[in-house]
């Protein structure tokens, strides 16, 4: 006969709402790109403090700085956190694919037997998870009601406190200068990669003899890179206009008259007018580019309006780049 | 400052004789984009709608729609060159989204 031990064990990992150097060192590190995609914690059932039966139970993605930036925000409460596995990704970015998803809590709340640890139902959710999940299904199936919790963790004991009451403020979505300025290190180094393989190719050209890349073009590339990477999303609501191609491309328009007035032009040029009018081609097109990069990191951007923006700013940085190249190389050899 | 996104572009739809103002859609929505009048949810200033798609799929009732996409210029390159529905699917030498 076949026996079926129907008792699984009831795991439940202690964490606390310190964060001590390692996981500062840690967050640091994948602001920067570094092993980013691999920063994650084990999916399960964790307690924070003392929970027991009656005690609150937030719901959270794997992804660590995730996890770190809501833990930090529970000292003195004592609740219950489900991780997801949402494959190291965050909650919004995991709705939207689906892995902080219906399919997902059921499952979790199966495997960690959350019902057997809690006596009441009531899940508290991210509401940015939101776009992954559907609170009635999970009812229906589970008997577990999705309360949605506020945008920001920091806002989570408020909300716990004010009888899972949450005001229009922690609904909506911010994205304020510090949000957008914590976003630009791995926007700048998401860059470097491109552009070292650029110059090396220009560096071949140069040793052919093709090239007479040299001081301004690596300054007035970088500047543009600069420009467009993190001088625009930095300065985002104050760029006139709303694409965010454009307001790239505004700021790098600056950047390649200030690269020309410092190089003497018009008035005692450093360099032809074909290799002026090159970089006024050319420079403003790259940090377009790049500014137009950041709408996947910004927080108010639609997948139709992205799509409506790409449709002009695509060809138009490529034919400007393409014609900027060759004012440049034409204006080097006459 | 305010964030203002291109006009007139989200796909959003609201069927409101389906609607029975739960106010479900009101609560997950990130950009305020929804207002409960009258018992209903009504649709108030749909140029901030992200096309997330969280409202429709907290609506039991079904009186939401939209085609919910990512707002990221690099999944839609990276759609475009694979032939693929753009997600957000960053790997780690790419930007900044996910």
């Amino acid at each position: 006969m076949l026996s079926i031990d129907t008792k699984r064990e009831i795991k439940i990992i202690q964490t606390s709402t310190h964060l001590d150097f390692h996981d500062k060192l840690g967050a640091w590190k994948v602001r920067w790109g570094i092993d980013r995609m691999n920063y994650k914690v084990e999916p399960g059932l964790y307690r924070v403090g003392n929970p027991d039966g009656s005690s609150p139970v937030l719901v959270t993605a794997n992804y660590k700085l995730t996890f770190d930036s809501m833990r930090k925000e529970l000292s003195g409460l004592d609740t219950w956190i489900l991780v997801l596995d949402t494959k190291g990704v965050n909650v919004w970015c995991a709705a939207g694919k689906g892995t902080f998803g219906t399919t997902e809590l059921i499952n979790r709340l199966a495997i960690t037997q959350l019902d057997k640890v809690v006596s009441h139902r009531t899940l508290i959710l991210p509401q940015l998870g939101a776009p992954g999940v559907s609170a009635h299904e999970i009812t229906k199936h589970t008997g577990f009601k999705v309360t949605y919790g506020p945008v920001r963790a920091k806002d989570i004991k408020e909300f716990i406190q004010a009888g899972m009451k949450a005001t229009a403020e922690m609904r909506t979505v911010q994205f304020n200068t510090y949000d957008r300025l914590v976003l630009t290190p791995i926007e700048f180094v998401g860059t470097m990669k491109i552009s070292l393989m650029i110059f090396g190719v220009l560096f071949l050209l140069n040793l052919m003899g093709l090239g007479p890349f040299g001081w301004v073009d690596f300054y007035g590339y970088m500047g543009a890179v600069i420009v467009g990477s993190v001088l625009t999303p930095v300065l985002l609501p104050w760029i006139p206009g709303r694409a965010f191609a454009w307001k790239g491309w505004l700021l790098g328009f600056v950047w390649a008259i200030l690269v020309n007035g410092l190089n003497g032009w018009p008035y005692e040029p450093g360099y032809s007018l074909l290799q002026a009018l090159g970089y006024i081609l050319v420079f403003p097109a790259i940090s377009a580019y790049l500014a137009m990069n950041f709408t996947g990191s910004s927080t108010y951007t639609s997948f139709s309006g992205v799509l409506k923006e790409m449709r002009i700013a695509i060809p138009a940085i490529i034919i400007s780049i393409v014609i900027g190249c060759l004012l440049i190389m034409i204006g080097s050899i006459i | 400052m305010k964030h203002q996104y291109l006009k007139n572009v989200s796909t959003l739809k609201l069927e409101q004789s389906r609607c029975t103002g739960c106010g479900k859609c009101f609560e997950v929505c990130p950009h305020q984009v929804f207002a409960m009048m009258n018992r209903k949810a009504n649709i108030v200033d749909k140029d901030r709608c992200i096309e997330c798609g969280a409202c429709v799929k907290n609506c039991s009732f079904h009186a939401l729609e939209v085609k919910p996409g990512v707002g990221c210029a690099s999944a839609i390159i990276k759609g475009w060159l694979t032939g693929t529905e753009p997600s957000c699917d960053c790997s780690s030498d790419s930007g900044g989204c996910c």
